[in-house]
C-alpha cells in the first residue's frame, strides 16, 4: 500500500519513455478522472435512489448484465437491498473527498517543511530531514488503523490521520527543488529589492516549484483513495452507513464466492480511479521533464 | 608496410537523416600513428566507433571495405566481431573518469579482457596485468591492481585504459580524443606513452584528436575531416607545409605557432558552425563557411590526387592561391 | 567507512527514540484508558484500582521512561485482552509474518529483476511497454480486493490453494503472491531505470569495447552498478511489507502480528498495539541502517569516505 515512496525518484530516469505512450496514457488518465468527478458531482442530482433505504426483499439483485437483474436496480443491490449504483456514486464522492483533502492538508504539511529545509539549509534542514525519516519509520497502516481504532471511526478522523501520515513526499521533494533554485538569479534579486522572508517563500520560491510538486499530488491523491478503502474495508474507515468503496468490499466479502459481482463493481472501480490518477501523474511528469529538456 | 586497417567508403548514416559519415577512406598502416582531426561533430568519433562496430544498432553503416589485417570486416556477426573487439582492435576514450567501471577493480577488469580472449587462467592474466602497468608508467603495479577507478587521478585511469588495451596485444589501437579530458602535463606524458607504444609494439594506432597540436607532435598521416568527409589527407609534414584545403587552412591558421603568428596581429577563426548533412546532401559541406566559395562547391566535389599520398577534396584548382606551392 | 557507520548509527538510534515516544503518545490519544480498560460497567472505585494497577496515576512522562526503560529489555507489559506478556504474544505470532514477508520480498525480486532488466535491455519495444504497463497496474490494485480475488478464482473456482489460515506451505502462496505485488512496482521501475542508465554509461561502452559477451555486460557491469539503489530499496519494501501484513493477514486470516495487531486495535488492547508499532518502526530503521551499510559494502565510492 505504501510501497510508492520511491516512485518520484525512480521516474527521473525514465525520461526516455516512449513520449506518444504517455501522452496517451494521460489523455486515458484525464478522462477516467474526469469521469468519476462528473458522476460524483452530477450523479446524485440524477439518480432517483438513495444509497441508504434498504429493502429486504430485493437483497443482492443482480446488476444488469446478469440473470435475474431488475431494472430499478442498474448495478443491482447489496446484502441489505440499497442500490448498488447509487452506493457506488456516493462511495465515489468520498474517495474523491478524502484524495483531495488529504492532498491538501498533506501538501501544506510537506509542502512547509520541504521549502523551510531546501531555503534555509543547516541545522533547519537537518530537523526537517529527521522528520521525514521519522515519518518514514512509522508504518502507516498500522499507526491510522490504531489511531481509528482507539478514538473511534469518523471521516474526519481519517482525513486527519491521513493529512499527518502522507506528507513525507511533499518534503522531500518540496526540499529537493527549493535547494535547486535558491541560489538562483532571481532570488537574490528579490533578496537585494529587501523582499521580506514570507514575500520570498510564498511569491518566489512557492510558484517556482509547483510543477513537480502536482506529480507528488497525484501520486499521494491516489495513495490516499487507496488507504481510505483499506482501513474501511478493515472496518476502521468511514462508518456505515455511509457509503465507502472500501466498506463496499468488506460488507459484500460473505456473498463474493457465491456473487463474485459484489466485490467486483467496487473493486475496479477503485482500480479504474486509482489507475487514472497515476496515468495522470505520469502523464505530467513525462510533459514537464519535456519542458525541462527543452 | 602492410595495412593494418583499410576503409574506404566508409558511411554512417543515422535514423534521423543525419549522414554523420560520408564516404570516408583512410589506411593505418603497422606502426603508423594516423590522426583523424577536425571539429567536434564532424564524424570523427562516430567513424571510429564504425569500425569497432560499436554504433547504436539502428544506425546504417556502409562501406566498399573495411578490412582488419588483411581480413574483411564489413560482414561479420556481432559474435564474430565480439572476438575481434579487444582482441585484434582495442579502443580507448575521451573519458577516463567514467570509463572504467566503479565497481571493479582495475585488476578484475584488465584480466577479464584477457581471459575471456586468450583462455588463460588467472595467475596468467595477472601477470599480463601487472607487466602492461609498469609498461605504461605505473609504479606499484600489484598495488594499483587491487584498487578501484575511484582512487586513481584521471591521467593514472587513461594510463589503466591503455595498459587494458594492450592485454591481448591488438594490431590496432584506436584513441578517441585520449587527453582532451586532462591536465597539460598529464596529455603530454599520455602522447609520448602512445608514441612510444607505437613504436616499441608496431602498433598501427588511429587517434583521434580537435588539437593541430597534437598531431604535429605525434602523427605520421593525418585525415582532416569535416561534416563527415575527409576534405584533406597528408603525410604530417606534408599538410603543414602545404595545406590546400581552405578549411585545413583555416584550423592552422587558429593555432598560435611562435615566431610565426606576428605579435598584435589576431589569431584566425573560421566564422559559423559545423552543418549537420543530411543523407543525399550533394557539394562541399564547408561552402557555407568557406572564403573561396565558388558557384560550383554545390555540385560534384573532385578528389584530387596531388602524389605522396596528398589527397584534398575541393574544386579549387591545386596550383591556385598562395603563390609558394610547387605544382 | 567508520564515520559514517557511527553517524548512521547515532541517526538510528534518536529516530528510534523519537519514533516510541510517538507511539506512546499514540496510545495515550483514545483518552482515558483506565476507564476503557475497566470496561463501560465498572464503578468508579473500580476505575480508580485500575489507574493505580497500571500506574496510569503518574505523570505521563513517568511513565513513559517506565515504559522505555521496560521495552528496551523486551519487557513489553501485560495484554488487557489476551491476558498474556505481549513479548511473548508477538514472539508466537512473529514466525508466520516473517515467513509471509520473506516470500512476499523473494517473489517480488524473482518478478521484478528479470522484468525491469529485460525491460531496460528492450527500452522503448513493445516488451518495455508491457512491463512498465505492469508496473502501472500492479501500483493501481488494491492489494486487499487482490487478495479476494485471488481468493474466488484460485482457492474457489480453481481450487489449488487454500482460502485462508496457516498450516502448510500452500498458505502463504496467495498472500505472499498479493504482498508482492505491493512491491512490484517500486522495485520494477528501479530496476528499469537503473539498467536504462548503467546500460548508456561510458563503462558499458568500454565493456563492449573489449568484446565481452551482452550476457556479462548486462548482469556483470550493467546490474552491478544498477543493482546498488534496488538493494536499499528492497529494504525498505521489506519494511514497507511487514507494515502492509496488517492487511493481508487480515484478508487471508493468517495469524501472524499483523492480525494481532488488528485484534488488538478492535479490543482497545494499547499495549500489544503499542509494542507491534514499536517493533514494525524498529524493524524498519534497522532494515535502512542495514541497507545503507550494504551499499557501501556493493558502492566501492562509498566505503572510501
Amino acid at each position: 500500500m505504501s510501497d510508492t515512496s520511491v516512485i518520484v525518484l525512480a521516474g527521473a530516469g525514465e525520461r526516455r519513455d516512449d513520449r506518444r505512450a504517455s501522452r496517451l496514457g494521460a489523455v486515458v488518465g484525464a478522462a477516467i478522472v474526469g469521469a468519476v468527478v462528473f458522476a460524483a458531482l452530477l450523479g446524485p442530482l440524477l439518480l432517483t435512489l438513495d444509497p441508504f433505504t434498504q429493502d429486504l426483499n430485493a437483497r443482492l439483485t443482480p446488476p444488469f448484465w446478469m440473470e435475474g437483474t431488475n431494472r430499478n436496480h442498474l448495478l443491482g443491490t447489496d446484502q441489505l437491498g440499497r442500490d448498488y449504483l447509487a452506493r457506488l456514486v456516493y462511495g465515489g464522492r468520498i474517495s474523491l473527498l478524502i484524495g483531495a483533502l488529504t492532498v491538501l492538508s498533506s501538501g501544506l504539511i510537506g509542502i512547509t517543511l520541504g521549502i523551510l529545509g531546501g531555503f534555509f539549509g543547516g541545522r533547519v534542514d537537518d530537523a526537517v530531514l529527521f522528520a521525514v525519516t521519522c515519518r518514514l519509520s512509522i508504518p502507516v497502516v498500522l499507526v491510522a488503523l490504531a489511531v481509528v481504532g482507539l478514538i473511534g471511526s469518523s471521516l474526519t478522523l481519517v482525513l486527519a490521520t491521513l493529512g499527518l501520515l502522507l506528507w513525507d513526499r511533499f518534503a522531500v521533494v518540496a526540499r529537493a527543488t527549493t535547494m535547486q533554485i535558491r541560489n538562483l538569479d532571481y532570488i537574490a534579486a528579490a533578496r537585494c529589492a529587501g523582499a521580506s522572508l514570507p514575500h520570498l517563500l510564498l511569491r518566489e520560491v512557492l510558484p517556482n516549484i509547483l510543477s513537480p510538486l502536482a506529480v507528488v499530488a497525484t501520486l499521494e491523491a491516489a495513495l490516499a483513495i487507496l488507504l481510505e478503502a483499506t482501513l474501511s474495508f478493515l472496518g476502521l474507515g468511514v462508518p456505515p452507513p455511509l457509503p465507502s468503496w472500501g466498506l463496499m468490499i468488506a460488507e459484500g466479502k460473505d456473498y463474493m464466492f457465491f456473487s463474485p459481482w459484489v466485490i467486483m463493481i467496487p473493486g475496479v472501480s477503485l482500480f479504474v480511479l486509482v489507475l487514472g490518477i497515476n496515468l495522470l501523474g505520469d502523464g505530467i511528469r513525462e510533459w514537464l521533464g519535456a519542458e525541462k529538456i527543452r | 608496410m602492410t595495412a593494418v586497417l583499410e576503409i574506404e567508403n566508409l558511411s554512417v548514416t543515422f535514423p534521423n537523416g543525419t549522414a554523420a559519415v560520408r564516404g570516408v577512406s583512410l589506411t593505418v598502416a603497422k606502426g603508423e600513428m594516423h590522426c583523424l582531426v577536425g571539429e567536434s561533430g564532424c564524424g570523427k568519433s562516430v567513424t571510429a566507433l564504425a569500425v569497432m562496430n560499436l554504433l547504436a544498432r539502428n544506425a546504417d553503416r556502409r562501406a566498399n571495405r573495411l578490412r582488419l589485417a588483411g581480413r574483411d570486416i564489413t560482414g561479420l556477426s556481432e559474435r564474430e566481431i565480439g572476438k575481434l573487439r579487444g582482441a585484434s582492435m582495442a579502443m580507448i576514450f575521451q573519458e577516463p573518469m567514467t570509463s572504467l567501471n566503479p565497481a571493479y577493480t582495475i585488476g578484475s577488469q584488465m584480466t577479464e579482457v584477457y581471459r575471456r580472449h586468450k583462455a588463460a587462467g588467472r595467475r596468467e592474466a595477472v601477470d599480463r596485468a601487472a607487466t602492461l602497468l609498469d609498461r605504461v608508467g605505473i609504479t606499484a603495479p600489484g598495488l594499483r591492481l587491487g584498487q578501484f577507478p575511484h582512487q586513481l587521478s584521471g591521467g593514472l585511469r587513461q594510463r589503466v585504459m591503455i595498459a587494458m588495451a594492450l592485454m591481448c596485444g591488438p594490431d590496432l589501437l584506436i584513441a578517441d580524443e585520449p587527453t582532451t579530458a586532462l591536465d597539460v602535463t598529464v596529455q603530454a606524458q599520455i602522447l609520448r606513452l602512445l608514441a612510444s607504444l607505437q613504436k616499441d609494439l608496431g602498433l598501427a594506432t588511429l587517434l583521434i584528436t580537435h588539437d593541430l597540436g597534437i598531431v604535429a607532435r605525434v602523427a605520421q598521416k593525418v585525415s582532416v575531416m569535416y561534416a563527415g568527409e575527409v576534405v584533406e589527407q597528408a603525410s604530417v609534414a606534408e599538410l603543414f607545409a602545404r595545406p590546400r584545403h581552405p578549411y585545413t587552412r583555416g584550423l592552422l591558421e587558429c593555432v598560435p605557432v611562435p615566431g610565426k603568428v606576428a605579435r598584435g596581429s589576431a589569431l584566425g577563426s573560421i566564422p559559423g558552425m559545423v552543418p549537420t548533412i543530411s543523407a543525399g546532401f550533394q557539394g562541399c559541406g564547408f561552402a557555407g563557411r568557406c572564403a573561396q566559395r565558388r558557384p560550383d562547391c554545390g555540385g560534384a566535389i573532385p578528389d584530387q590526387l596531388l602524389g605522396a599520398g596528398h589527397r584534398v577534396r575541393c574544386v579549387l584548382p591545386q596550383d591556385a592561391p598562395s603563390g609558394n606551392i610547387a605544382a | 567507512m567508520l564515520a559514517y557507520v557511527i553517524r548512521r548509527l547515532v541517526l538510528a538510534v534518536s529516530v528510534a527514540i523519537t519514533v516510541m515516544a510517538l507511539a506512546f503518545i499514540l496510545t495515550r490519544l483514545s483518552g482515558d484508558l483506565a476507564l476503557s480498560i475497566a470496561g463501560p460497567s465498572a464503578s468508579a472505585q473500580d476505575v480508580e484500582l485500575v489507574r493505580k494497577a497500571y500506574g496510569l496515576d503518574q505523570p505521563l512522562l513517568v511513565q513513559f521512561f517506565k515504559w522505555l526503560r521496560n521495552a528496551a529489555v523486551g519487557d513489553f507489559g501485560e495484554s488487557y485482552f489476551f491476558k498474556d506478556k505481549v513479548a511473548s504474544l508477538i514472539r508466537g505470532r512473529m514466525p508466520v509474518t516473517l515467513t509471509l514477508a520473506m516470500v512476499g520480498l523473494g517473489l517480488a525480486l524473482t518478478i521484478a529483476l528479470p522484468l525491469g532488466i529485460l525491460a531496460a535491455v528492450r527500452e522503448g519495444t513493445w516488451v518495455d511497454r508491457c512491463v512498465t504497463g505492469i508496473a502501472i497496474v500492479g501500483q493501481a490494485i488494491p492489494s486487499f480486493w487482490f487478495g479476494l480475488i485471488l481468493m474466488i478464482v484460485l482457492g474457489l473456482m480453481l481450487g489449488w490453494l487454500p482460502i485462508s489460515g496457516t498450516g502448510t506451505w500452500q498458505h502463504y502462496v496467495m498472500p505472499g503472491t498479493v504482498l508482492a505485488f505491493t512491491a512490484v512496482p517500486a522495485l520494477l521501475r528501479l530496476t528499469r531505470s537503473g539498467m536504462i542508465e548503467a546500460m548508456s554509461s561510458d563503462y558499458i561502452r568500454t565493456a563492449r569495447a573489449k568484446g565481452l559477451s551482452r550476457t556479462a555486460i548486462i548482469l556483470k557491469h550493467a546490474l552491478r552498478n544498477a543493482a546498488i539503489p534496488v538493494v536499499s530499496i528492497a529494504a525498505v519494501q521489506l519494511g514497507f511489507m511487514l507494515g502492509g501484513s496488517i492487511v493481508i493477514e487480515t484478508v487471508f486470516a493468517l495469524h501472524g502480528i499483523g492480525f494481532l495487531a488488528w485484534e488488538s486495535i478492535g479490543k482497545n488492547d494499547f499495549p500489544v498495539v503499542q509494542a507491534i508499532v514499536l517493533i514494525l518502526s524498529l524493524t524498519y530503521i534497522v532494515l535502512t541502517l542495514l541497507a545503507d551499510l550494504l551499499n557501501a559494502v556493493l558502492d566501492p565510492r562509498l566505503r572510501a569516505t
